[in-house]
């Protein structure tokens, strides 16, 4: 949605609290818990008028339900119950706190090794490719077919688009500010974005 | 899902509902044998008691005092942040970004609410709303100005999209006046929406 109008003030809260209301903090929990995989794939996959409507951490049940269901976690059946199956079988190990507690203080890391040597240099001018996938993508739609300059090679992340986790090459990538939207921009405004190889092409 | 209410974005009054729903969906999966209810609470417990933008405040005020600390900062974020214990799930890959006379920095997630948890908690509801999500790339000096924060014309704004998974972390300006501040001090000076880039100190 990044450059679009209308979507109404923006209305901090003042001392926002972390969660709004005990089935925030539950639903948060779960979706962090459950043995599901992909769970920004799916809320993506809300549709469109749906995703606008609901509250982020509606979003959040609504994708991990998903999930759930399309990963043959809980049957469509066992969710609209709200009962188990007796007949499915059931989970044995589910990770406890203490495993909790060092997945969130300890670091993993998303670097991949790469295939290939990068294409692309600091410096490098690139245009952001028109591509238009029906499914995940983090390319956004206000860069594609616009030029920018490579800033920074990170290595290689897994790439999102084709699901398979294989690694590409991820480079912070600028944008002038008047490249995106044109000369009413500030002259010297930019936005950066951190894009995988696949999504660039030489300009 | 069905809903017969005017929406606002802020769940305060949740239609009852879906507090119905995840106590439901969160049985069944206790039933199912597929989560504890221990690690629940301890998740819940950490997000509002572990981590939060005290964390990064005391990371600006490091690069504040220590000049070294601030070069570790730009050379290697993650290292440099890690060396104050702050590391784990949304930090594995930090990039700090320092506000100078000449440029502001501002971090936005245009395609979902991608923010550093170790440094900075989980973020407010208008960092993952649409107006924030939509028009920071666009209008950031109006945003700004939404926040309160005025910008001169002659300051360059950066706008950090956080597409991927490397999480950014702004480093206010050190405010005037603040020479005689110990490092303690100085960090109740530095505020969440100075390390997301919304506010200035």
């Amino acid at each position: 949605m990044g450059g679009m109008h209308g979507m109404g003030p923006i209305a901090p809260e003042p001392d926002e609290p972390v969660f709004h209301a005990e089935w925030e903090r539950r639903a948060f929990a779960v979706a962090m818990m459950a043995p599901t995989r992909g769970g920004r794939y799916a809320r993506e996959r809300i549709p469109g008028p749906e995703y606008l409507r609901m509250s982020y951490y509606e979003r959040w049940l609504a994708g991990l339900c998903m999930a759930l269901v399309e990963q043959g976690v809980v049957t469509a059946e066992e969710l609209a119950r709200g009962t188990a199956d007796p007949a499915k079988p059931k989970g044995t190990k589910p990770r406890g706190p203490d495993d909790v507690r060092r997945a969130l203080t300890t670091s993993g890391s998303y670097m991949r090794e790469a295939k290939t040597a990068p294409a692309f240099s600091p410096g490098d001018r690139v245009r952001a490719r028109n591509l238009n996938p029906i499914g995940h993508t983090r390319l956004p739609r206000y860069v594609r077919g616009r030029q920018g300059v490579i800033e920074r090679h990170h290595g290689a992340q897994a790439y999102p688009d084709t699901g398979a986790g294989d690694a590409q090459a991820l480079y912070t990538v600028r944008f002038s500010a008047r490249e995106l939207w044109g000369m009413d921009a500030a002259e010297h405004d930019s936005v950066s974005l951190d894009l995988w190889e696949p999504y660039l092409e030489r300009a | 899902m069905a809903h017969d209410h005017d929406h606002h974005d802020h769940g305060q009054e949740p239609p009852s509902d879906i507090a119905l729903r995840v106590k439901a969906l969160e049985s069944l999966l206790l039933e199912k044998g597929l989560v504890d209810p221990a690690a629940l609470d301890a998740i819940v417990d950490h997000f509002e008691h572990n981590v939060g933008p005290r964390n990064g405040a005391r990371v600006v005020a490091r690069a504040w005092t220590d000049p070294a600390y601030r070069e570790r900062l730009r050379r290697d974020a993650t290292a440099a942040i890690a060396e104050l214990g702050y590391a784990g799930a949304q930090g594995e890959h930090m990039v700090a970004l320092e506000n100078t006379p000449e440029v502001h920095n501002l971090v936005v997630c245009t395609l979902c609410s991608c923010y550093p948890w170790p440094v900075l908690g989980l973020p407010p509801v208008w960092y993952k709303s649409a107006p924030y999500r939509s028009r920071a790339v666009i209008d950031p000096r109006g945003v700004l100005e939404e926040f309160g924060t005025e910008l001169p014309d002659d300051v360059a704004i950066r706008v950090w999209d956080s597409t991927a998974e490397i999480r950014y972390l702004v480093i206010p300006e050190r405010p005037a006046g603040t020479d005689a501040l110990d490092e303690e001090a100085l960090a109740a000076l530095v505020s969440r929406d100075g390390m997301i880039g919304t506010a200035r100190l």
